[in-house]
């Protein structure tokens, strides 16, 4: 009901709603549009479009399959497409061929008529690295065969010239098999030919070679004997390219019936057997063929490398265009698969949601794709009303991107509510600075963040390297901010890691001061004494021009004295910011037209809230103001009284406990201690307007619905007389709908009530975390530096400075840099998030994810990455 | 000739000087005696001084920790100048052998 008026408002709105159209303080106007194109202009309007990144769709056929939409087709041959290019992508990463890396911007979609060639070019492709690669593989099998033939007739030339050097006791020097074919036809006679041996040689895996020896063994009941020696050359496999150890055996068996049992074991071991011819010459011959096939095929396989390699450069050079290419013609489809067609397939119609203030744009893009396609028929654009939720949109950029996505993290802002992230720019970095005010720290911080904009462009590419630098370098306007805020909070708290700085003059003085020594107590460094404000020669009775004096940082009482500053400016600060949220809620009301809402609800809740807690943070000012050290009696410093006592006896409405202490400090007559007249008075009353608002928030919207309800059921009553019509749905659903919105409106005033007294005191974290951070430096600098400088004697203590210097920035960065800052990140956002946004902040809208080729990009990059990742390991 | 990574000079580089300007700043303020530095100075305290003393024993204490600020401060110096001299040679010799997804290797 609400969304409908507000459209409706907002529809017949005058100049007021342009004014706030395209502003961060609130999200944008939305259209739902019904786009008519014509079909052979379709493709071109809906690439436009994607270029532009200002449409969302909207899926006309929800319940149609995947497989039964209009442009299955296509979408099909686009993923085929894909697949092609990951299969070239990964043997060109695999060959470790460099791929040229395109701007994605300047190539557009191709037109429907360049995906035929672009899918003939790359089928080409694909069955021309396909079949380099089995060739490739082939060839290399091949080589490693005769590479194995090659090193087994080398080491059976080896093996045989010592086999007959046994039986023959020749002389040793001669290792030429020449003449063994001579010395068999000498011992021929010798009935050598019995001693026959028949030799099978091959080569076998080396990690197989005891198993096989040991089998051969068994079989052969020890009748035959094997020789073996390693291959030192190292061999790769063809397909998988693990390196190869083989050796080189040589069998001697006697018999036929052996060489078949020897040939199982053989291929049982996958050893690869060759055959080795008895005689010398043979031999000879066989190594000289295989040397000379073994170095055509070197020349072959070195051909078909440069081959393939060419063919991967050539492929690596178009590669990234073609998947962008690809990529936008299968986003484009797959949205035109959300349209439906009508009039017999002559028009196709899709609905957008479109920020209104853009139309005007997308009726251009739509024009030049039409034109750019020549259809005769211009494509419409017209708006369509709807009650459904409208998505939100926030115009952001660079530097309010990272603000609003913090809100948004929490929840995304209804459509057209106020938009908290313009205020959280100012607030966010201010309570951050708060609870960190260090000078030194901040100027750490704001170094680092300069860095990263000021090299922000180079750094844009890289900032995927790890998700803890990408976080940091998305927020890094965000940190610049907290960085420069953090830098004026130290200044004001005067503490600079740890040391204050005298800029002005301290406006204390220690001329009253002298230290004398007697015999019972001596001189030492630890001696304190008091220094009076009301003294003139201690205090200069005007304070400090700017922050803390730098007196305190010497003070024993330090943390005593910045902690009720530190307290009460947290609670300023907090009932300041719920203020203000409370007040937004007052916009949202107006905006939304609710003026009932304004006078039940936040009227109620701004007096509420200023008339008990205002009051109280009224009471902190009076008291800085009305008391004071060098003031006469009733206003001097031990007068001022206990605030959180007096607040508490105004809630409670105790009378204060009689102090005989403050007995010169009373005002008036009565034991009251005020700090101006009528203050009880005044309390009673404020105490009793915030009760009765109370009753106010819990009933006065319900009372104002059922109210309107039976008005509207009087008027229907009187309708329904005249017209006949039976209408009996109003009597059940009025009466539970009423339960649950006393139910709901029960819940927010409790949730109201007791969240301003809890809000108010977790900004209490404001001083902690302060008073954390402070100590924690001081800290640091009196447990490290103070080491070096103070414990060492003579020159060795700059060593010792130089050293635990480099120690102690490391332990200021990762502890009060990086820890503190990042508690402190934290506690903000939910001082945000909780403390503010509960005032107002409905938070029940949807982004607004448009069309745009650069997203689907960008996604389908970071894909590729993680595919990438698992083919280079 | 490069000794350390690259990382490693510019993490170096970067802390030398921030040590080279935060101990120059130190030094010259405890230099002048700055109250705030009171108890970062060498004191031997001895109760049996007379206050001469313990002002002399002051501004030696004082004189010293400046001292050592400075002589820590020109450490750093010479840190700086040698990790810059690092990433220098980092750079020249180190691009061949960086891994970037668009570089070409020899094999």
């Amino acid at each position: 009901m609400d969304l409908e008026m507000t459209e409706v408002a907002f529809f017949n709105g005058t100049g007021n709603c342009c004014s706030d159209m395209g502003t961060l303080f609130k999200s944008e106007l939305m259209s739902r549009c019904q786009l008519y194109l014509p079909p052979e202009a379709a493709y071109n309007c809906v690439a436009e479009l994607g270029e532009l990144g200002l449409a969302q769709f909207v899926d006309l056929n929800p319940d149609v399959s995947a497989f039964q939409r209009q442009f299955v087709g296509e979408v099909k041959r686009c993923e085929e497409m894909e697949r092609t290019l990951r299969y070239v992508e990964t043997e060109i990463v695999k060959e470790k061929v460099g791929i040229a890396d395109e701007s994605e911007t300047s190539i557009p979609a191709p037109a429907p008529r360049e995906m035929v060639e672009l899918e003939a070019s790359l089928t080409t492709m694909e069955n021309n690295l396909r079949e380099v690669n089995i060739n490739y593989v082939a060839l290399r099998k091949n080589h490693l065969e005769l590479s194995e033939l090659k090193n087994m007739l080398r080491k059976t030339e080896v093996f045989l010239s010592e086999n007959q050097l046994n039986l023959q006791e020749l002389d040793e020097n001669t290792r030429l098999l020449d003449d063994a074919s001579e010395r068999e036809k000498d011992i021929e006679d010798q009935a050598y030919s019995s001693m026959k041996f028949n030799i099978t040689g091959g080569v076998i895996d080396r990690a197989r070679l005891l198993a096989f020896e040991r089998m051969l063994w068994r079989v052969s009941k020890g009748n035959v004997f094997l020789k073996v020696a390693e291959i030192d050359e190292q061999m790769e496999d063809p397909g998988s390219g693990d390196v190869l150890n083989k050796a080189v055996f040589i069998i001697f068996f006697q018999g036929e019936a052996l060489r078949s049992r020897v040939k199982k074991i053989c291929e049982g071991f996958h050893a690869s057997v060759y055959p080795c011819p008895d005689s010398g010459v043979e031999r000879r011959e066989m190594l000289c063929g295989v040397d000379t096939r073994l170095s055509d095929l070197s020349t072959v396989l070195t051909q078909t490398t440069e081959h393939r390699h060419r063919l991967l450069v050539a492929a690596a050079a178009t590669l990234r265009s073609s998947y962008v290419k690809v990529r936008k013609m299968k986003a484009v489809y797959h949205v035109l698969n959300m349209f439906s067609q009508r009039d017999g397939g002559r028009v196709l119609i899709g609905e957008a949601w479109l920020p209104t203030a853009d139309i005007p744009d997308i009726r251009a893009a739509v024009n030049t794709g039409a034109q750019t396609a020549g259809a005769t028929i211009p494509p419409t654009i017209e708006k369509v009303h709807t009650t459904e939720q409208h998505p939100t949109f926030n115009r952001t950029n660079k530097y309010t991107g990272g603000f609003q996505s913090l809100v948004d993290a929490y929840g995304v802002n209804t459509y057209r509510e106020v938009n908290p992230s313009v205020y959280t720019i100012a607030t966010f970095p201010f309570l951050f600075a708060v609870m960190f005010g260090d000078a030194g720290h901040g100027a750490i911080m704001l170094t680092a963040t300069l860095w990263m904009i000021i090299k922000e462009k180079s750094l844009e590419s890289k900032r995927n390297i790890s998700e803890i630098f990408n976080i940091f370098f998305g927020g890094r306007y965000i940190v610049f901010l907290m960085s420069i805020f953090s830098i004026y909070t130290g200044l004001i708290y005067n503490d600079i890691f740890s040391k204050s700085f005298n800029i002005f003059g301290s406006h204390w003085s220690s001329k009253q001061m002298s230290f004398v020594a007697t015999n019972s107590t001596p001189l030492s460094l630890g001696m304190s004494y008091m220094l009076d404000p009301k003294d003139n020669n201690s205090y200069h009775s005007e304070p400090y021009p700017f922050g803390v004096d730098p007196v305190w940082q010497s003070a024993t009482n330090k943390i005593g004295f910045l902690n009720t500053y530190k307290m009460k400016i947290s609670l300023i600060f907090g009932v300041i910011h719920m203020s203000f949220g409370v007040m937004l809620s007052l916009w949202n009301k107006i905006s939304k037209k609710l003026y009932h809402q304004i006078f039940l609800e936040f009227i109620p809740q701004i007096v509420f809230l200023l008339g008990i807690f205002g009051y109280l943070v009224t009471m902190i000012f009076i008291k800085w103001v009305m008391y004071g050290a060098n003031k006469a009696d009733p206003f001097s410093e031990h007068c001022a009284p206990n605030l959180l006592i007096t607040f508490i006896n105004m809630m409670l409405m105790k009378k204060a406990d009689v102090d005989i202490k403050m007995d010169k400090c009373h005002t008036s007559l009565n034991y009251e201690i005020d700090m101006y007249p009528g203050q009880q008075e005044l309390q009673k009353m404020l105490l009793l307007i915030g009760v009765l608002m109370v009753p106010i928030m819990l009933l006065g919207k319900p009372l104002f619905i059922m109210y309107r309800r039976r008005q509207a059921r009087a008027r229907y009553d009187s309708l329904r007389d005249e017209l006949l019509e039976p209408q009996q749905e109003e009597g059940g659903p009025v009466e539970e709908d009423f339960g649950e919105i006393m139910i709901n409106q029960g819940i927010h005033t409790i949730e109201y009530v007791l969240g301003s007294v809890s809000h108010t005191a977790s900004y209490l974290r404001l001083w902690a975390l302060s008073l954390a951070h402070a100590q924690l430096s001081e800290v640091l600098w009196s447990m490290v530096m103070r080491i070096a400088l103070a414990s060492f004697k003579g020159y060795a203590g700059a060593i010792a400075l130089y050293l635990i210097f480099a120690f102690w920035c490391m332990l200021t960065i990762s502890i009060l840099c990086l820890m503190e800052g990042l508690s402190a990140f934290l506690h903000t956002l939910r001082l945000h998030w909780v403390e503010f946004q509960s005032k107002f902040y409905e938070g029940a809208g949807y982004l607004f994810m448009p069309f745009s080729f650069r997203e689907s990009l960008k996604q389908a990059a970071e894909d590729d990455k993680e595919v990438l990742k698992t083919i280079a390991k | 000739m490069p000794l350390c990574g690259q990382k490693s000079s510019v993490c170096c580089a970067v802390l030398s000087v921030w040590g080279g300007i935060q101990l120059g700043i130190t030094g010259a303020l405890i230099y002048t005696g700055s109250p705030a530095f009171i108890e970062d100075i060498p004191l031997a305290e001895n109760a049996n001084w007379s206050p001469q003393e313990w002002e002399t024993n002051l501004h030696a204490g004082y004189q010293q920790s400046a001292l050592n600020c400075w002589i820590a401060a020109l450490l750093y110096l010479v840190t700086f100048c040698v990790s810059t001299h690092q990433y220098w040679a980092n750079y020249n010799t180190g691009d061949q052998f960086k891994v970037t997804i668009g570089s070409m290797r020899f094999y």
